[in-house]
């Protein structure tokens, strides 16, 4: 039985610095993630399991608080795209460098994405984060009614819009800019992730080349060969070396600044969204002003109420924009530099070891006969 | 022919050796000798950089044949380890046979350790072009250095092109194969290559062709001046002495895929002859199955070296245009340092990029030329078995032949012939001899396929360490390079506020 999300704000009860989705289950097709929180009251540790429903379920959640004024001026920590078992193409190519490996990256990304919400000052109020984090039935299998964010009906509306002048320079400004960095940032996060498979294929190649000289080898028990036999095995050995050390820099690449550069990506994605949202709110808002102006004066009282309001919520969006930006321009740039500087010290530790074992490896050839 | 069993090789004459005059390396069994010159080329570092811009190629240090040090990271040189052995090599004529080898027993030719040094280093370096148009064709040149007598200098060179080199195999392939040496297979023609540079010799692919060829051409001498046989022939010292030399033509044979092709077609012809060799001997039988199970093996490492090879350039793309990617994001960044970071990185991709492409071509100049190297050089081993097998045939024909020839002289000797009957018996002194001739060659070069073998064998693990110390030295040099790279990031990193 799902609870009822009674309350709009609440406290949150967990530490939001120990959520972790420590472990993704394969079920047939789907994809069951494992969250872990440790109570504030210090007695204990939430288990939750939670399938791409749930969280899909805590967005819309998020996304249908009408009554938080301001809320569309909200940059909603983005979601990312929903992964399967044997995903197809395009969705591969939509989750981008998440889609590698045994999901590793994705689990990453959406413990990022509850930790974003849980720590928002608005966001983490809602009662369905508590819900999310702590009940023991998965949330998600009811359908919450339609958010106001109806991402298709907003698309169809106009793009038209999204290109309507802006009457503070500030957000003028921050479209504009928005809208360039978006471009960048995902461009970046694709060229990365062709690096990152060259890597791996780098790897396998080694791989085989280990495994075809071990094979080699195998053959012949001849005397007269035992020297080239030796030099074949160390060969091996070698290889394998380079394998383990191209494979570490792969997985350094997606664990720090691939997912930076992902992250940095959806975020100006919601950014861009939420930009959008006001500008739709200011041509509504100028639609009101004029109706108003132009209203005969039997209806004049009634549109300056409905002018009034939207220009209420458009003050509101600005307002609670304003400070959202400011929050997101400081938080990516931590966060881009934490995932710098952790990329740095990764490779530079991997360097250092591989530095070492090559070495090891040219000292025992010199020591062979 | 039961009378091949259970035969004991008899000792080999010393007949042509004059005295003082047998070199110290041929009088021993063991010829493993010149190991510091039989493989040694050029340092990937060098030669990625001779890929990656043509220049350097010329601006290589004068002297080629400086040494190497273990561990060098700047040696540019293209040449050989010089041996400082001042053995010198004492008058001596010139003799193609190798009858002046006499190992004793295969025990001895194991043990034998005898370290006699070779004094003949030799280095191909600056190509050029020569000519214009179709009619282009690429120069070498070709330099030797040597403290041996049999040489009008000690130092010297000249230039060659590619068809002299195809010339020289060609001329020792005729005398010294039929002694059973393996002799060392030159690179192959390439018709898409030297289009290309025949066109222009700038662009990367013409550039890397060049090299690899100029690398194998080098590789190809070295291996034929450290075989202590094939140095004897003139047709090498003319090659690496004489100023001009006439036009190679008889090259045909060694076009396209050929050289490994005339090997096949050599070994199918033998095949097909109608006497099978009984071998008495099933070292020759063992090691022939094993050579083939190498080769088999050493190309399926060639075509995982091409794959390796392949990612590798695949890497130094995307890493280019990743780099300019976030080049790109950190010119639209606005907090400052931040943007620096973002370009910072933006040059150490472009660094790593530099390194990827080192990298590639080390791979390849190192192993993926090792191999195709060795796979030629198996082929050539087994045309080092065929020319035993065809020597035994010409033994066993012989043998008929006398048998004919008896038959006939007892026939003769019925129907009382006698200046028919004189005849013939000249004809079966004239065979006997033969056939005891043929039998000492059948022997001969068994015991010099043995040899070679075992040679080879001993070469060839030299050769890989050598070739692998290189590689991992580039490795660790290239890990090193990027240590420093983050080492010089990281702040930069951490001072983004």
């Amino acid at each position: 039985m799902m609870e009822e999300v009674n309350e709009v704000t609440s406290t949150l009860s967990v530490d939001i610095q120990s959520i972790k989705v420590t472990e993704v289950v394969k079920d047939g097709h789907t994809l069951t993630f494992l969250i872990e929180s440790e109570k504030l009251s210090g007695t204990g540790v939430y288990h939750v399991d939670r399938t791409y429903d749930d969280f899909e379920w805590l967005q819309q959640h998020l996304f249908s608080q009408e009554e938080v004024s301001g809320i569309q001026g909200v940059i909603f920590p983005p979601l990312p795209v929903k992964a399967q078992v044997n995903a197809s193409a395009k969705v591969i190519k939509q989750l981008g460098i998440l889609g590698l490996g045994e999901w590793q990256a994705y689990c990453k990304a959406m413990e990022t994405f509850v930790r974003q919400i849980a720590a928002h000052s608005i966001l983490g109020k809602n009662n369905a984060v508590e819900i999310f984090l702590t009940s023991s039935d998965p949330p998600g299998r009811h359908r919450v009614r339609k958010n106001i964010f109806n991402r298709l009906s907003q698309a169809m509306e106009g793009m038209r819009k999204e290109g309507h002048k802006d009457v503070d320079e500030f957000f003028q400004t921050e479209r504009d800019h928005n809208l360039v960095f978006t471009g960048c940032a995902k461009t970046a996060a694709e060229r990365f992730l062709d690096v990152v498979q060259t890597e791996q294929k780098i790897a396998v190649a080694c791989g085989h080349f280990s495994t075809a000289l071990r094979l080699c080898v195998e053959q012949g028990e001849d005397p007269d060969e035992l020297d080239f036999t030796k030099v074949c095995v160390k060969l091996s050995e070698v290889f394998e070396s380079i394998q383990k050390n191209v494979t570490s820099v792969a997985e350094n690449n997606v664990s720090t600044l691939g997912l930076g550069l992902d992250l940095e990506s959806r975020y100006q994605e919601a950014e861009k969204e939420m930009l959008y949202r006001r500008t739709c709110k200011l041509v509504e808002l100028e639609t009101t002003r004029r109706n108003a102006e132009k209203a005969k004066p039997v209806k004049k009282a009634a549109m300056e109420e409905v002018k009034k309001a939207a220009e209420t919520e458009f003050d509101h969006i600005s307002g609670v924009a304003k400070e959202e930006i400011a929050r997101f321009q400081a938080a990516r740039v931590k966060m881009l530099q934490q995932a710098l500087v952790q990329w740095c010290e990764k490779q530079l530790l991997t360097a250092k070891e591989s530095a070492d074992q090559f070495n090891q490896h040219l000292q025992a050839f010199r020591g062979m006969a | 022919m039961a009378a091949s069993s259970d035969r004991i090789p008899p000792p080999l004459l010393p007949a042509k050796e004059e005295p003082g005059a047998a070199t110290p390396d041929m009088a021993d069994g063991d010829s493993d000798e010149g190991e510091d010159i039989f493989f040694n080329n050029s340092v990937p570092v060098a030669v990625s950089r001779g890929v990656s811009q043509p220049d350097n190629v010329n601006e290589q240090t004068p002297d080629l044949f400086g040494e190497e040090e273990a561990g060098s990271t700047t040696a540019i040189s293209n040449g050989v380890h010089s041996d400082d052995d001042n053995d010198l090599f004492a008058a001596s004529s010139f003799t193609t046979s190798p009858a002046a080898l006499q190992p004793t027993s295969l025990e001895q030719m194991e043990e034998d350790e005898a370290e006699d040094s070779f004094d003949v280093d030799v280095a191909v370096t600056n190509p050029e072009k020569v000519g214009d148009g179709m009619g282009a064709y690429v120069a070498y040149k070709v330099s030797t250095r040597t403290s041996l007598a049999m040489f009008r200098n000690k130092t010297f060179s000249v230039r060659r092109r590619f068809s002299d080199f195809l010339g020289l195999y060609e001329k020792l392939s005729v005398k010294q194969s039929l002694h059973g040496f393996i002799i060392p297979p030159p690179p192959e023609k390439s018709v898409v290559g030297m289009t290309k540079v025949k066109v222009g010799m700038d662009d990367p692919s013409s550039v890397e062709f060049v090299e690899r060829r100029r690398g194998a051409l080098e590789r190809y001498l070295q291996r034929v001046v450290s075989h202590p046989s094939l140095l004897q022939d003139p047709d090498v010292r003319e090659f690496l002495e004489r100023e001009e030399l006439p036009r190679a033509v008889s090259t045909q044979a060694l076009s396209g895929a050929g050289f490994l092709k005339m090997i096949n077609k050599a070994s199918d012809a033998v095949n097909k002859m109608t006497i099978k060799m009984n071998e008495s001997d099933t070292w020759f039988e063992d090691k022939f199955q094993e050579m083939e199970n190498e080769e088999q093996q050493l190309r399926k490492l060639q075509a995982v070296v091409d794959s390796l090879v392949n990612h590798r350039k695949e890497l130094c793309g995307s890493t280019a245009v990743f780099a300019k990617s976030m080049a790109m994001l950190g010119n639209s960044e606005d907090n400052t340092a931040l943007s620096r970071a973002l370009s910072q990185l933006a040059e150490v991709e472009d660094k790593m990029e530099q390194l990827h492409q080192e990298q590639a071509a080390s791979d390849f100049f190192i192993f993926a030329e090792l191999l195709a190297d060795y796979i030629r050089l198996m082929g050539a081993m087994r045309g080092c078995f065929d020319q035993r097998v065809r020597a035994w045939q010409r033994w066993q024909e012989s043998q008929s032949t006398l048998q004919k020839k008896r038959e006939s002289e007892a026939k003769l000797l019925w129907a009382n012939k006698p200046d028919k009957l004189q005849q013939a018996k000249e004809e079966i002194t004239e065979w006997e001899s033969r056939v005891t001739q043929y039998e000492r060659d059948f022997d001969r070069i068994g015991m010099t396929v043995r040899k070679e073998v075992l040679r080879f064998e001993k070469e060839k693990a030299k050769d890989f360490k050598s070739q692998i110390m290189k590689y991992l030295d580039a490795m660790l040099q290239s890990q090193q390079r990027i240590v420093t790279f983050w080492e010089a990031f990281l702040p930069e990193a951490k001072a983004i506020a």
